[in-house]
């Protein structure tokens, strides 16, 4: 498997915090990452970071085998080869989900609007969204706004999957339909790496999960592993708290 | 229904009879209220009206142009557009600070007087016009563009849309929704502000009503301006309500606009 991102020694400061502390990780072609680790212990940063959202400090990127974060490399074209998930979802309020979903497309990859609807359409039908297409984001339940947004990202076939606690704003018992989705995304071959506090998802989809805590990674290892016999102290505190 | 309408019956013959029996109501009538003199003088007073028109048409272009390109200067961030973001600050202190009618003295007398050229009182009016309200409506789109959640354009940005694109699809449209209702109320402070331009020489309605008004020696042609104005004034002042309450009607529905 090749390599689709790696970073080395991230380093990231907010004023006096130091949020990433030379944070390295490697995601191959097809794998699925879990990031773990308490709130403030830098994960939302580390995927801003990787996409180019934020501006690291210090450190490398490479998104295949070019670096991106050479400041002569162009952001928006980086951040058009990643798709990104957010906690809130962050769906557009004033298009309908259609456009949300075909708007990097038409606007960003140059497709034009008959294709890239066609396309947002067999999405949105394989999520069984497809009589929302018109709708604003308002008239969906927040699992239905969430899986729009995971549409909206995947539309222009990035080439990595970012997803930022994608289930922590969302109820209860609307948090399957999501993880459901992602499962399925992620059987079909998608890279992904998600920061999640669902940990039973992550041991049971990540083929990795890194565990941070205090802009370090603290301990990596294969899913399976790592949750039935952490290796650290802080690890084992973190996920004796979290079950 | 029935009971507002038989109030107002009620309440509008109490105005009427206390008005028209109060002494010197004569004297108000032949002086404001001739229709002779309304009827004579109000062909000039419409040709006059037209050119506060033409200002009102043109500067309403103007200002949306010039007042988005300075909320555009004042919400950019970083230490680079720091000038920009000075200079577009001291200009909307400056203009909203000044009174109106400096302004267009400044404008339509000292320009024409340091450039020694004649320039029609028209083009002068649509500057001063410009450079006062661009500076309230500059203010209003700021309020509107920064009322747009941050989270908005990082989603943008993270499918790659870039500065402009973002600002065009994303931003603008939604700070659009959301300062319409303050900007009608601004248009409707311009549509009777462009009156102001009968200083500047302009044989505009406030103007050519001042010339009758001298000549018959009576004040009905100012009534008839003014009622012009008003006329002009209630469509945009009824449209205003209409949109701010469907909004509201939205919001209550629970929808984000």
């Amino acid at each position: 498997m090749s390599a689709v991102l790696t970073a080395s020694e991230l380093w990231k400061t907010f004023g006096e915090k130091e949020v990433l502390r030379g944070i390295s990780l490697e995601l191959a072609t097809h794998e699925v990452v879990a990031l773990i680790g308490p709130s403030g212990s830098g994960k939302s940063t580390l995927l801003r970071c990787l996409n180019l959202l934020e501006p690291i400090d210090d450190g490398r990127i490479l998104l295949g085998e070019e670096d991106i974060s050479d400041p002569r490399v162009k952001p928006d074209a980086v951040r058009a080869r990643f798709g990104v998930v957010f906690q809130h979802y962050n769906l557009f309020p004033h298009l309908s989900v259609l456009d949300n979903v075909t708007l990097a497309s038409r606007v960003v990859h140059g497709v034009a609007r008959a294709t890239a609807e066609e396309r947002g359409t067999r999405l949105l039908e394989r999520i069984g969204l497809a009589d929302k297409a018109r709708e604003h984001p308002d008239r969906l339940s927040g699992g239905q706004q969430q899986r729009a947004a995971i549409v909206r990202a995947i539309a222009t076939d990035p080439e990595v999957l970012l997803l930022d606690e994608i289930t922590s704003a969302l109820d209860p018992e609307l948090v399957g339909e999501v993880l459901d989705l992602v499962r399925e995304l992620a059987a079909d071959g998608a890279t992904i790496l998600m920061a999640t506090h669902e940990m039973a998802f992550a041991r049971d989809v990540a083929h990795r999960v890194l565990f941070l805590d205090g802009g370090v990674v603290v301990e990596e290892g294969p899913a399976a592993e790592l949750f039935a016999a952490p290796r650290e102290a802080r690890t084992r505190e973190f996920l004796a708290r979290m079950s | 229904m029935l009971i507002a309408a038989a109030s107002t019956v009620v309440v509008g013959a109490l105005v009427w009879a206390f008005v028209i029996n109060t002494e010197g109501w004569a004297k108000v009538q032949a002086f404001f209220l001739d229709p002779a003199i309304a009827l004579a003088s109000l062909p000039k007073i419409w040709d006059g009206f037209l050119l506060n028109l033409e200002v009102l048409a043109i500067s309403v272009v103007t200002v949306g142009v010039v007042a988005l390109l300075i909320a555009t200067f004042r919400t950019l961030r970083g230490p680079v557009f720091f000038p920009l973001r000075v200079i577009a600050a001291a200009y909307t202190d400056l203009f909203r600070g000044m009174p109106f009618i400096i302004v267009l003295y400044i404008v339509g007398i000292g320009i024409p007087t340091i450039t020694n050229t004649r320039i029609p009182p028209i083009v002068l009016g649509v500057i001063a016009v410009t450079l006062t309200y661009s500076s309230y409506v500059a203010e209003v789109m700021r309020a509107g563009i920064e009322a747009v959640h941050p989270s908005q354009r990082l989603a943008a940005r993270a499918l790659g849309l870039g500065y402009v694109q973002t600002l065009v699809r994303i931003v603008l449209p939604q700070a659009i929704r959301k300062i319409t209702p303050p900007l009608m109320n601004d248009f409707v402070a311009m549509q009777k502000d462009v009156g102001l331009v009968s200083i500047l020489g302009a044989v505009d309605a406030v103007r050519a009503a001042q010339i009758a008004a001298s000549q018959t020696y009576n004040f009905t042609p100012y009534i008839v301006a003014g009622v012009l104005f008003v006329l002009l004034a209630i469509p945009t002042i009824r449209l205003t309500d209409w949109y701010s309450a469907r909004l509201r009607d939205r919001e209550q529905m629970g929808s984000i606009v």
